[in-house]
Protein backbone atom coordinates (compact mmCIF):
# COMPACT_ATOMS: atom_id res chain seq x y z
CA UNK A 1 0.00 0.00 0.00
CA UNK A 2 1.34 3.41 -0.97
CA UNK A 3 1.12 6.44 1.28
CA UNK A 4 0.11 9.28 -1.02
CA UNK A 5 0.52 12.90 0.00
CA UNK A 6 -2.50 14.97 -0.98
CA UNK A 7 -1.39 18.61 -1.19
CA UNK A 8 -4.54 19.61 0.74
CA UNK A 9 -5.25 16.76 3.19
CA UNK A 10 -1.78 15.37 3.89
CA UNK A 11 -0.61 11.76 3.89
CA UNK A 12 -3.37 9.26 3.21
CA UNK A 13 -3.74 5.65 2.21
CA UNK A 14 -3.57 4.85 -1.48
CA UNK A 15 -7.11 3.40 -1.22
CA UNK A 16 -8.50 6.94 -0.88
CA UNK A 17 -7.15 7.92 -4.31
CA UNK A 18 -7.74 7.15 -7.95
CA UNK A 19 -4.99 7.23 -10.52
CA UNK A 20 -5.32 9.66 -13.41
CA UNK A 21 -2.50 8.60 -15.70
CA UNK A 22 0.19 10.72 -17.27
CA UNK A 23 0.17 14.43 -16.50
CA UNK A 24 0.48 17.20 -19.10
CA UNK A 25 -1.21 15.40 -21.98
CA UNK A 26 -2.69 18.43 -23.72
CA UNK A 27 -5.77 18.27 -25.90
CA UNK A 28 -4.70 18.97 -29.50
CA UNK A 29 -5.18 22.59 -30.53
CA UNK A 30 -7.06 21.64 -33.69
CA UNK A 31 -8.05 17.96 -33.61
CA UNK A 32 -9.71 18.15 -37.05
CA UNK A 33 -6.34 18.72 -38.66
CA UNK A 34 -4.91 15.49 -37.24
CA UNK A 35 -4.59 12.30 -39.21
CA UNK A 36 -5.76 9.07 -37.59
CA UNK A 37 -2.29 8.05 -36.47
CA UNK A 38 -1.66 11.33 -34.64
CA UNK A 39 -5.14 11.28 -33.07
CA UNK A 40 -4.59 7.68 -31.99
CA UNK A 41 -1.25 8.67 -30.55
CA UNK A 42 -2.92 11.42 -28.50
CA UNK A 43 -5.68 9.11 -27.27
CA UNK A 44 -3.80 5.95 -26.46
CA UNK A 45 -0.04 6.32 -26.37
CA UNK A 46 1.58 7.30 -23.08
CA UNK A 47 5.12 7.42 -21.81
CA UNK A 48 6.14 4.36 -19.83
CA UNK A 49 9.47 5.21 -18.24
CA UNK A 50 11.35 3.11 -15.72
CA UNK A 51 11.99 6.06 -13.47
CA UNK A 52 10.65 9.55 -12.97
CA UNK A 53 7.08 10.00 -14.25
CA UNK A 54 4.70 13.00 -13.98
CA UNK A 55 1.23 11.78 -13.16
CA UNK A 56 -2.22 12.84 -12.01
CA UNK A 57 -4.06 11.59 -8.95
CA UNK A 58 -7.44 12.48 -7.48
CA UNK A 59 -8.30 12.26 -3.79
CA UNK A 60 -11.70 10.67 -4.33
CA UNK A 61 -12.40 9.72 -0.72
CA UNK A 62 -11.13 13.02 0.67
CA UNK A 63 -11.18 16.54 -0.74
CA UNK A 64 -11.94 15.26 -4.29
CA UNK A 65 -9.23 17.50 -5.80
CA UNK A 66 -6.90 16.58 -8.66
CA UNK A 67 -3.19 17.08 -8.19
CA UNK A 68 0.08 16.08 -9.80
CA UNK A 69 3.04 14.17 -8.43
CA UNK A 70 6.32 12.93 -9.79
CA UNK A 71 6.59 9.21 -9.08
CA UNK A 72 9.57 7.00 -9.65
CA UNK A 73 7.99 3.98 -11.32
CA UNK A 74 10.88 1.76 -10.23
CA UNK A 75 10.79 2.59 -6.51
CA UNK A 76 7.32 4.17 -6.07
CA UNK A 77 8.99 7.14 -4.41
CA UNK A 78 6.70 10.14 -4.84
CA UNK A 79 7.63 13.79 -4.91
CA UNK A 80 4.50 15.70 -4.12
CA UNK A 81 4.32 18.60 -6.48
CA UNK A 82 5.03 20.01 -9.86
CA UNK A 83 5.24 23.69 -8.93
CA UNK A 84 4.88 25.08 -12.44
CA UNK A 85 1.33 23.81 -12.80
CA UNK A 86 -1.69 25.44 -11.25
CA UNK A 87 -3.61 22.75 -9.38
CA UNK A 88 -7.14 22.17 -10.64
CA UNK A 89 -9.92 22.83 -8.22
CA UNK B 1 -36.60 9.25 14.89
CA UNK B 2 -39.74 10.29 13.02
CA UNK B 3 -40.73 13.91 12.96
CA UNK B 4 -43.92 15.28 11.42
CA UNK B 5 -43.06 18.00 8.99
CA UNK B 6 -45.19 20.48 7.17
CA UNK B 7 -44.82 20.22 3.44
CA UNK B 8 -46.24 23.01 1.35
CA UNK B 9 -47.72 22.06 -1.97
CA UNK B 10 -46.25 23.86 -4.93
CA UNK B 11 -49.58 24.20 -6.70
CA UNK B 12 -52.00 25.45 -4.07
CA UNK B 13 -51.09 28.17 -1.63
CA UNK B 14 -53.52 27.02 1.07
CA UNK B 15 -52.98 23.26 0.68
CA UNK B 16 -50.68 22.14 3.49
CA UNK B 17 -50.11 18.42 3.87
CA UNK B 18 -48.37 16.68 6.71
CA UNK B 19 -45.70 14.16 5.65
CA UNK B 20 -43.50 11.93 7.74
CA UNK B 21 -39.76 12.29 7.50
CA UNK B 22 -37.73 9.13 7.92
CA UNK B 23 -34.06 8.96 8.75
CA UNK B 24 -32.03 6.09 7.24
CA UNK B 25 -31.36 4.36 10.57
CA UNK B 26 -34.45 5.20 12.60
CA UNK B 27 -35.62 1.58 12.58
CA UNK B 28 -32.38 0.52 14.28
CA UNK B 29 -32.41 2.93 17.25
CA UNK B 30 -33.36 0.19 19.73
CA UNK B 31 -30.67 -2.11 18.34
CA UNK B 32 -28.02 0.62 18.71
CA UNK B 33 -29.11 1.11 22.32
CA UNK B 34 -28.95 -2.63 23.01
CA UNK B 35 -25.51 -3.06 21.47
CA UNK B 36 -23.96 -0.01 23.16
CA UNK B 37 -21.95 -0.48 26.36
CA UNK B 38 -21.21 1.93 29.19
CA UNK B 39 -18.41 1.88 31.72
CA UNK B 40 -14.65 2.19 31.47
CA UNK B 41 -14.52 0.04 28.32
CA UNK B 42 -17.80 1.20 26.87
CA UNK B 43 -18.74 2.60 23.49
CA UNK B 44 -22.12 3.92 22.43
CA UNK B 45 -23.68 4.41 19.02
CA UNK B 46 -26.71 6.43 18.08
CA UNK B 47 -28.04 8.27 15.07
CA UNK B 48 -28.31 12.06 15.05
CA UNK B 49 -30.68 12.49 12.13
CA UNK B 50 -31.68 15.57 10.16
CA UNK B 51 -28.75 17.86 10.98
CA UNK B 52 -28.78 20.93 8.80
CA UNK B 53 -25.85 20.75 6.37
CA UNK B 54 -24.93 23.41 3.84
CA UNK B 55 -22.17 23.02 1.31
CA UNK B 56 -20.27 26.30 1.10
CA UNK B 57 -17.93 27.10 -1.79
CA UNK B 58 -15.91 30.25 -1.41
CA UNK B 59 -12.46 31.28 -2.70
CA UNK B 60 -10.11 31.02 0.28
CA UNK B 61 -8.73 34.21 1.72
CA UNK B 62 -11.02 36.48 -0.30
CA UNK B 63 -13.37 39.17 0.92
CA UNK B 64 -16.33 36.86 0.30
CA UNK B 65 -14.85 34.29 2.72
CA UNK B 66 -14.35 36.98 5.33
CA UNK B 67 -17.91 38.29 5.12
CA UNK B 68 -19.38 34.76 5.23
CA UNK B 69 -17.30 34.00 8.33
CA UNK B 70 -18.48 37.21 9.94
CA UNK B 71 -22.13 36.50 9.12
CA UNK B 72 -21.84 32.98 10.57
CA UNK B 73 -19.95 34.21 13.62
CA UNK B 74 -17.38 31.46 13.01
CA UNK B 75 -14.00 31.57 11.29
CA UNK B 76 -13.71 29.29 8.26
CA UNK B 77 -11.63 26.27 9.31
CA UNK B 78 -8.07 25.40 8.35
CA UNK B 79 -7.39 22.12 6.53
CA UNK B 80 -8.65 19.00 8.32
CA UNK B 81 -10.25 21.11 11.06
CA UNK B 82 -13.68 22.22 12.23
CA UNK B 83 -14.60 25.48 13.91
CA UNK B 84 -17.50 25.99 16.31
CA UNK B 85 -19.11 23.35 18.48
CA UNK B 86 -21.50 20.45 17.96
CA UNK B 87 -24.45 22.85 17.55
CA UNK B 88 -23.02 25.34 15.09
CA UNK B 89 -19.92 24.37 13.19
CA UNK B 90 -18.06 24.81 9.94
CA UNK B 91 -16.13 21.76 8.69
CA UNK B 92 -13.27 21.87 6.21
CA UNK B 93 -13.97 19.78 3.08
CA UNK B 94 -11.43 21.18 0.65
CA UNK B 95 -9.35 24.25 -0.15
CA UNK B 96 -12.41 26.25 -1.22
CA UNK B 97 -15.18 24.11 0.27
CA UNK B 98 -16.71 23.88 3.74
CA UNK B 99 -19.69 22.20 5.34
CA UNK B 100 -21.86 24.30 7.62
CA UNK B 101 -23.51 22.11 10.26
CA UNK B 102 -26.39 23.24 12.45
CA UNK B 103 -29.39 21.73 14.26
CA UNK B 104 -32.45 20.56 12.32
CA UNK B 105 -34.59 23.27 10.80
CA UNK B 106 -31.94 25.94 10.37
CA UNK B 107 -31.32 25.46 6.64
CA UNK B 108 -33.45 28.29 5.30
CA UNK B 109 -32.30 30.98 7.69
CA UNK B 110 -28.66 29.98 7.26
CA UNK B 111 -28.99 29.97 3.46
CA UNK B 112 -30.39 33.48 3.62
CA UNK B 113 -27.61 34.64 5.94
CA UNK B 114 -24.80 33.21 3.81
CA UNK B 115 -26.27 34.32 0.47
CA UNK B 116 -26.66 37.81 1.85
CA UNK B 117 -22.99 37.76 2.90
CA UNK B 118 -21.94 36.47 -0.54
CA UNK B 119 -23.89 39.15 -2.41
CA UNK B 120 -21.60 40.96 -4.83
CA UNK B 121 -18.79 38.46 -4.22
CA UNK B 122 -18.11 34.99 -5.49
CA UNK B 123 -19.08 31.59 -4.09
CA UNK B 124 -22.18 29.49 -3.54
CA UNK B 125 -24.06 27.75 -0.79
CA UNK B 126 -26.38 24.74 -1.24
CA UNK B 127 -28.56 22.82 1.19
CA UNK B 128 -27.20 19.26 1.27
CA UNK B 129 -28.88 18.16 4.52
CA UNK B 130 -30.51 15.18 2.83
CA UNK B 131 -27.17 13.92 1.51
CA UNK B 132 -25.83 12.52 4.76
CA UNK B 133 -27.06 11.24 8.07
CA UNK B 134 -24.94 11.41 11.20
CA UNK B 135 -23.80 8.70 13.58
CA UNK B 136 -22.57 9.65 17.04
CA UNK B 137 -19.95 7.28 18.39
CA UNK B 138 -18.80 8.00 21.92
CA UNK B 139 -17.29 6.37 24.96
CA UNK B 140 -13.79 5.43 26.14
CA UNK B 141 -13.41 2.74 23.45
CA UNK B 142 -14.76 4.81 20.55
CA UNK B 143 -11.29 5.41 19.13
CA UNK B 144 -10.48 1.68 19.30
CA UNK B 145 -13.63 0.94 17.32
CA UNK B 146 -12.81 3.46 14.58
CA UNK B 147 -9.20 2.33 14.37
CA UNK B 148 -10.38 -1.07 13.15
CA UNK B 149 -11.99 0.58 10.13
CA UNK B 150 -9.90 3.65 9.38
CA UNK B 151 -6.34 4.28 8.18
CA UNK B 152 -6.09 7.86 9.50
CA UNK B 153 -4.06 8.16 12.71
CA UNK B 154 -6.65 8.87 15.44
CA UNK B 155 -4.22 8.77 18.37
CA UNK B 156 -4.56 11.92 20.54
CA UNK B 157 -1.06 13.02 19.51
CA UNK B 158 -2.31 13.30 15.91
CA UNK B 159 -6.09 13.78 16.11
CA UNK B 160 -8.18 15.56 18.72
CA UNK B 161 -11.31 17.62 19.34
CA UNK B 162 -11.99 19.94 16.42
CA UNK B 163 -10.17 17.73 13.95
CA UNK B 164 -12.25 16.66 10.99
CA UNK B 165 -11.29 14.54 7.97
CA UNK B 166 -12.93 13.04 4.96
CA UNK B 167 -11.70 9.50 4.68
CA UNK B 168 -12.75 5.87 4.28
CA UNK B 169 -14.36 3.86 7.08
CA UNK B 170 -14.35 0.35 5.73
CA UNK B 171 -15.29 0.88 2.10
CA UNK B 172 -17.36 4.01 2.54
CA UNK B 173 -16.49 7.72 2.32
CA UNK B 174 -17.34 9.61 5.51
CA UNK B 175 -16.74 12.91 7.21
CA UNK B 176 -15.15 11.98 10.54
CA UNK B 177 -15.25 14.72 13.15
CA UNK B 178 -14.00 14.48 16.72
CA UNK B 179 -16.10 16.52 19.13
CA UNK B 180 -14.59 15.99 22.56
CA UNK B 181 -11.89 14.23 24.52
CA UNK B 182 -14.04 11.35 25.83
CA UNK B 183 -13.61 10.65 22.86
CA UNK B 184 -16.83 11.43 21.01
CA UNK B 185 -17.06 11.44 17.23
CA UNK B 186 -19.57 12.33 14.60
CA UNK B 187 -19.49 10.19 11.49
CA UNK B 188 -21.39 11.77 8.62
CA UNK B 189 -22.25 9.27 5.92
CA UNK B 190 -24.27 9.16 2.73
CA UNK B 191 -27.77 7.96 3.55
CA UNK B 192 -27.58 4.95 1.24
CA UNK B 193 -24.36 3.75 2.92
CA UNK B 194 -25.63 4.26 6.46
CA UNK B 195 -26.82 0.68 7.00
CA UNK B 196 -23.50 -0.75 5.83
CA UNK B 197 -21.56 1.59 8.10
CA UNK B 198 -23.82 0.86 11.08
CA UNK B 199 -23.24 -2.87 10.55
CA UNK B 200 -19.48 -2.31 10.42
CA UNK B 201 -19.46 -0.19 13.57
CA UNK B 202 -21.70 -2.57 15.53
CA UNK B 203 -19.46 -5.45 14.55
CA UNK B 204 -16.37 -3.51 15.67
CA UNK B 205 -18.13 -2.63 18.94
CA UNK B 206 -19.09 -6.20 19.78
CA UNK B 207 -15.94 -7.04 21.75
CA UNK B 208 -16.68 -4.24 24.25
CA UNK B 209 -20.27 -5.26 24.89
CA UNK B 210 -19.53 -7.49 27.88
CA UNK B 211 -17.37 -5.05 29.74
Amino acid sequence: MLLVRCPWCGDRDEAEFRYGGQADVDYPADPHQLDDATWGEYLFVRANPAGSFDERWVHTAGCRRWFSVVRDTATNEMRPDIPRRRESR
Amino acid sequence: MTVPQKVESETATTDVATAQRHSPLEHRAAEFERRSASGARGVRLREEPFLTQLDLRTPPGGSSAASVAEALGLPLPAANRATGDEHDAVLWLGPDESLIVAPDGRAESLLRTVREAQRGGSGSVVDVSANRTTLRLSGPMAREVLEKLCSVDLHPRAFGPGDCVQTLLGRVVVVLWQLDREPGYRVMVRCSFAEYLADLLLDAMAEFLDG
